[in-house]
């Protein structure tokens, strides 16, 4: 079990980590779920033992990063966000490398890593710097896996590759979880956190909400509506001018909105839009995913 | 151990992949040697020189043919009046005007002062002076002579100067230049290309996977360092080898002193480079500060020219210059045969700075990742 305390960490006067607490369970797909500079990097660099907290503790199965990092290095496999294999080293080298510096071998834990590996191992001769962006994630998270490590951390593993290798990447994920290794997570997108076991919704270095995906759906308790019609910039102008509305934000190719209360005042707006010049509004009710969620979330930690 | 073993292979790979490091490696040593030890060289020959005679003797006539003569010097012309030769001086075409005055051969008849006048293009002033020595050279040497002719006798000189030149007798100036011209070689691959090696890991972000392996920093650092020392020693061997087989250079001490001293030179431009790419995030930055510190480093290092005439301080600062102290060491062994205990000087300073720089790369290290 993964548990974190009270973490915190300040990189000059901004707040990185800001009293970070959650616990991570044996054999669990976690997610970390935030945008760009969340300080989703930040809290793995720390439970990597690469950097040290200035207030908090962490515990990996008992062992602290910062007392225990030794240990602790020979039961994570971390897989950066940037491609960080050696770039002139052919696929084989790469694999083989990070395999021996583990005092481990390939075919020791070939099981592990076979599904992956076999799609990259047509072009295990060719250097790995001249792999495609797929494959270079392939080949990434085999080097991350190949010591078999209990815990497995993967800093945004999707970010930049196609649609087809995203979900094939996560469907890996989950037959990984079968061998029993425990996986961390970070995702910019929404859309993969409802694949985890459970997320942690993470905003300006501060945990926002701990639950299983569903459990932060529910949370949304407010009636949901999309609204679209006309321009959207000036939709979303006229919707936040709209006294009555509580939240307001562009979703796809609509808008999600909530009205004061949680209620529904939607004739209300459709008539003060029609007022801006707004000729075709069309407003429907919508269920929440956990963007909505993260989204209301959000806006209450501001205010 | 094993892991050790496993970093060196992946080092080696690397280097071996790399094929233009791997050629600099192979073709710099060459390149330096055959195109450096003969284009830097501080020999002055054919010196351009004109003359003017105002004197019209047997005596000044005879001077004129002795100093073309000498290798030193090439009379381009013979003029009339010294404003003539002066247009030559200052447009390029003479290096020095010598100036033979009226009375000269009736001045050394009657045992009085003969006046020569020398005009130098002191530009260069090196040129200058060392111009001046050869005229006054060739002068005296014929007034010796001359005295000798007219009086029948030798005049026996209360002080006679006789110099020998020892361990370069023939003043060969390849001699004093390919054990220079080595340091720089070796200098230059152990600094460079260890700083770049390193700076790599961090550009291409690579140094944050090794950090979350169980692999020991030490461990990672020894693997760093060890192929460029390698490198190092080979290149030293190789460059060795084309001083000998080229250029005959002699090689009058022990090679096994020279590849150990070397061993310890190399050691501390190692951990010089690991402090540098320490401070640097990029190869940009590292070639850069690198650039900086080599080329201050050989230009005080008396390759080209004598420590002793450096003002004071810079002498000084020449304490913590490694490549002084291996250049010396160099010339030493090479030329003079000196053993260990002959220059247990310049060893303690390369040991001094090679413990200092290694500990300071090694807490920097550790302190910066």
């Amino acid at each position: 079990m993964i548990s974190i305390q009270s973490l915190s960490k300040k990189f000059d006067k901004i707040r990185a980590l800001d009293r970070v607490t959650f616990t991570v369970n044996e054999g669990e797909l976690f997610g970390v779920i935030g945008p760009d500079g969340a300080g989703k990097s930040t809290l793995f660099r720390i439970v990597l033992s690469l950097l040290l907290p200035d207030e908090g503790t962490v515990s990996i199965w008992g062992l602290d990063p910062v007392r225990d990092y030794r240990a602790i290095r020979k039961i994570v496999g971390y897989m950066p966000g940037k491609f960080s294999l050696y770039e002139d080293l052919t696929v084989e080298e790469n694999l083989r490398f990070f395999a021996s510096v583990f005092e481990t071998s390939i075919e020791e834990n070939y099981y592990l890593i076979k599904d992956i590996y076999q799609q990259i191992e047509p072009f295990r001769k060719r250097p790995a710097g001249k792999l495609s962006g797929g494959m270079k994630q392939k080949l990434a998270l085999s080097c991350a896996l190949i010591h078999k490590p209990r815990l497995l951390v993967l800093d945004e593993p999707t970010t930049g590759v196609d649609a087809v290798s995203r979900s094939e990447f996560w469907s890996i994920l989950q037959k990984l979880k079968g061998f029993g290794i425990t996986i961390i997570v970070a995702t910019p997108y929404m859309d993969e956190a409802s694949l985890c076991d459970r997320v942690a919704l993470i905003q300006k270095g501060r945990i926002l909400d701990v639950a299983t995906p569903s459990e932060i759906v529910a949370g949304f308790k407010d009636k949901l509506f999309g609204v679209s019609g006309g321009n959207m910039h000036h939709l979303l102008l006229a919707c936040r001018q709209f006294g009555g509305t509580a939240t307001v934000f562009p979703f796809g190719e609509e808008l999600h909105l909530t009205f004061n209360g949680g209620g529904d005042s939607s004739e209300e707006l459709e008539k003060y839009l029609k007022t801006k010049g707004v000729e075709e509004v069309f407003i429907r009710p919508v269920s929440p995913d956990i963007e909505d969620r993260f989204m209301a979330l959000m806006s209450r930690h501001q205010e | 151990m094993r892991i050790l073993f496993y970093l060196l292979q992946k080092e080696f790979l690397q280097i071996v992949r790399n094929k233009t490091i791997l050629r600099l490696i192979f073709i710099l040593p060459v390149v330096q040697l055959l195109v450096l030890v003969n284009a830097a060289t501080l020999d002055m020959k054919n010196l351009q020189i004109s003359i003017v005679d105002h004197d019209h003797s047997s005596l000044s006539n005879r001077l004129v043919s002795e100093l073309n003569a000498s290798p030193f010097f090439e009379i381009q012309e013979v003029c009339d009046n010294v404003s003539q030769g002066k247009v030559l001086i200052e447009d390029g075409s003479s290096d020095l005007l010598i100036v033979i005055a009226d009375g000269f051969e009736k001045s050394a008849f009657e045992g009085e002062t003969g006046y020569l006048q020398l005009l130098a293009n002191a530009v260069n002033s090196q040129q200058a002076q060392l111009g001046f020595a050869y005229l006054q050279q060739v002068a005296q040497q014929l007034l010796g002579n001359f005295s000798t002719e007219i009086s029948g006798f030798t005049r026996d000189p209360a002080v006679s100067v006789a110099s020998s030149y020892w361990y370069n007798p023939e003043l060969n100036y390849k001699f004093f230049m390919v054990p220079g011209i080595l340091v720089v070689l070796v200098s230059v691959v152990g600094m460079f290309l260890t700083s770049m090696n390193l700076v790599r890991e961090k550009e291409m972000g690579t140094i944050e996977q090794i950090n979350v392996t169980p692999v020991r920093k030490s461990t990672f650092i020894v693997a760093k360092l060890l192929p460029f020392l390698f490198i190092g020693l080979f290149e030293l061997a190789l460059g060795l080898m084309i001083g000998r087989f080229i250029y005959n250079v002699p090689m009058e001490g022990s090679l096994w002193l020279v590849f150990g001293v070397a061993t310890l030179y190399l050691t501390g431009l190692l951990g010089l480079g690991l402090l540098l790419s320490s401070f640097s995030s990029s190869q940009q930055q590292v070639t850069f500060v690198s650039y900086f510190f080599l080329l201050v480093f050989i230009l005080m290092s008396g390759i080209f020219t004598s420590v002793d005439n450096m003002p004071e301080w810079g002498q000084r600062i020449n304490l913590i210059n490694p490549l002084f102290y291996f250049i010396d060491v160099m010339r030493s062994i090479l030329l003079k045969g000196a053993g260990f205990f002959d220059l247990w000087k310049p060893v303690l300073g390369i040991s001094l700075l090679a413990v200092t720089l290694v500990t300071l790369s090694v807490l920097n290290y550790r302190k910066t990742s």
